[in-house]
């Protein structure tokens, strides 16, 4: 008894907070006629905006990847003093609201900011432009990948790592033959984590990319933008686009899972 | 290649894991590091590795200063009581791996592998995953990983201490039997004083980052240095202000002055040996090893009061 309890009251809440919001998205597309959102999905700034946001992914991504392996292996396996403090501010991110890291980063490059007018003097265009938008992106999609390798480094051990140090491989070596190949799931994982985070990241980039039509709008901010203008359909296609992506990576994720038992 | 250890002292925060310890093994040597937990004897196998570094004192390999040499660079195999196997890899390329890093020739490295295979008997389990063996035969793929460089020494942490008694025992005369045939310096570390009988030439007794003794086994066993070898090394209980093996005690039927009254509490039939376990009127706790002849004739059982005389006893200053 107690046990339909539990799979009723998930499936109830999956239901009603996750699954009703998106069906009434596709009820409505499908009310106001698949070519309305077919046309604002083939409208060039929509086109322009799908190009920013795969651009955003493929810098913050690779970025994050990195320095999310180089900061999993140091909390792990490393002792230096801040190390508690690294820890707790990969996780800053997570906790802080989007706007607020894109108003500071507006702060930080505006004129009156501390790197605004260098970045001004030097003709260089950070703020409502690509490079703000990177930042932001790259800001709010950190923790991913750190804390998808973190415990698996932990699980691990680096008795494998001291077993090929003795067969004579250097630390180079032996992170590429030893260390990533037995984290890989965890690192795909986080990459598919964080490529989902840059995809649906909004709050922040609103703030700096001052979401100009066809120069400095993502997917997201195009949404907002058609759902401004009073034009609906426009929203419901831009939004259906952006569903897309997000079943795409879930179905990366879903493939993905049960291969962590064997990482 | 010949080890020397000389003064070297290691803490770990608060814990004094090595205290002053020297220790010279010969070149060709089988030693065994033999200890409780907490006596130092992996933290001192590995810092002979380089993979822990001394805080005091130095390690002399071949008579050369190492301490600072990296563990890639001390020609050492290592075998972890874990396996440290590489989980990702097959066996094959496992026990290639230190040949891989040292960029030797593709058939030179599946030659000697085939040779590894066979030496560790694990023919035809080449293209398994670790995953996919019992713990004896991954123990035995990481011996034959760290033979395949052709070390000069060979460094074993509690290599059988994961493994049941079974296999235990077979991997002991197996080891014993390689360093017959290849005269690798072999150093391994165990708590099992009857492992490190049965393997080792010389046994290096440690005890809280200390060195108790180092001898052959059969004059640790006669001779021991200390109580805590006493002790420590094959059974002994307390007699009177001396200690007493097992072997060294008799019970006989009529009271004399040399005797002692005990308590049989339980009698042990263990195939070839029959051991009755007592304890003295002050309730010190102690055993007899009789022959099974011994038994029959004496009668003993438990709840018995029977008279104990002893043949030797030890005692230390």
């Amino acid at each position: 008894m107690g046990r339909y309890v539990v799979r009723f009251t998930a499936l109830g809440y999956l239901l009603v907070i996750l699954l009703a919001p998106l069906s009434m998205l596709f009820w409505r597309i499908w009310e106001e006629g698949l070519d309305q959102a077919w046309a604002a999905i083939t409208d060039p700034d929509t086109i322009h905006a799908f190009k920013i946001t795969l651009i955003l992914c493929a810098i913050a991504v690779p970025l994050n990847t990195v320095f999310g392996i180089v900061c999993g292996l140091a909390i792990v396996r490393r002792r230096f003093p801040g190390k508690g403090l690294v820890n707790a501010f990969v996780d800053l991110p997570l906790a802080l609201s989007p706007v607020v890291v894109g108003f500071s980063l507006y702060l930080l490059y505006g004129r009156t900011g501390w790197f605004g007018p260098w970045f001004t003097g030097h003709g260089v265009q950070v703020l409502f432009a690509l490079p703000a938008m990177v930042l932001a992106t790259i800001f709010v999609s950190v923790p991913f990948v750190a804390r998808e390798v973190v415990p698996t480094l932990r699980e691990i051990g680096d008795e494998q790592e001291q077993a090929a140090y003795t067969l004579g491989a250097s630390s180079w070596q032996a992170f590429w033959r030893v260390t990533l190949p037995s984290i890989r799931w965890a690192v795909i994982y986080g990459v598919v984590v964080t490529t989902a985070r840059c995809l649906g990241e909004y709050g922040a980039v609103a703030i700096v990319s001052g979401s100009i039509s066809g120069k400095t709008e993502t997917l997201t901010l195009r949404v907002q933008d058609y759902y401004e203008n009073l034009d609906q359909a426009g929203a419901y296609g831009v939004a259906l686009l952006l569903c897309v992506l997000a079943v795409a990576v879930l179905v990366v994720m879903t493939k993905l899972k049960p291969k962590e038992g064997t990482a | 290649m010949s080890i020397q250890v000389r003064h070297v002292s290691k803490r770990f925060g608060s814990f004094q894991a090595l205290a002053d310890v020297s220790l010279d093994v010969d070149s060709g040597a089988l030693t065994a590091l033999l200890g409780p937990s907490g006596s130092g004897k992996s933290t001192l196998l590995r810092i002979i590795a380089g993979l822990e570094h001394p805080d005091t004192g130095e390690v002399l390999l071949d008579g050369a200063e190492a301490t600072g040499t990296p563990p890639q660079q001390r020609g050492v195999g290592f075998v972890f009581q874990h396996y440290a196997a590489f989980k990702h890899m097959t066996v094959r390329d496992n026990i290639a791996f230190g040949l891989k890093i040292r960029r030797r020739p593709r058939a030179e490295i599946r030659a000697r592998v085939d040779e590894l295979l066979e030496l560790v008997q694990l023919q035809g389990f080449g293209h398994r995953y670790p995953a996919q063996l019992s713990g004896g035969q991954r123990q035995r793929m990481a011996l034959a990983r760290a033979l395949a460089p052709e070390p000069k020494v060979l460094l074993l942490d509690e290599p059988f201490g994961a493994l049941d008694a079974r296999v235990r025992a077979e991997l002991r005369v197996w080891l014993r039997r390689l360093h017959e045939e290849t005269h690798t310096t072999t150093v391994f570390v165990t708590h099992d004083q009857e492992e490190a009988m049965e393997v080792a030439d010389r046994v290096v007794v440690m005890n809280k980052g200390r060195i108790e003794q180092v001898d052959a086994p059969r004059t640790l066993y006669d001779s021991p240095a200390n109580e805590f070898v006493m002790s420590f090394v094959g059974q002994a209980s307390r007699f009177g202000d001396g200690w007493v093996r097992p072997h060294d005690l008799e019970i006989v039927d009529i009271p004399d002055e040399t005797t002692r009254e005990a308590q049989v509490e339980r009698v042990l039939h263990l195939g070839f040996e029959v051991r009755c376990e007592l304890v003295w009127e002050d309730g010190e706790p102690f055993s007899v090893q009789l022959t099974r002849d011994q038994a029959e004739q004496l009668e003993v059982e438990a709840g018995q009061i029977v008279h104990v005389r002893p043949t030797r006893t030890r005692a230390f200053a």
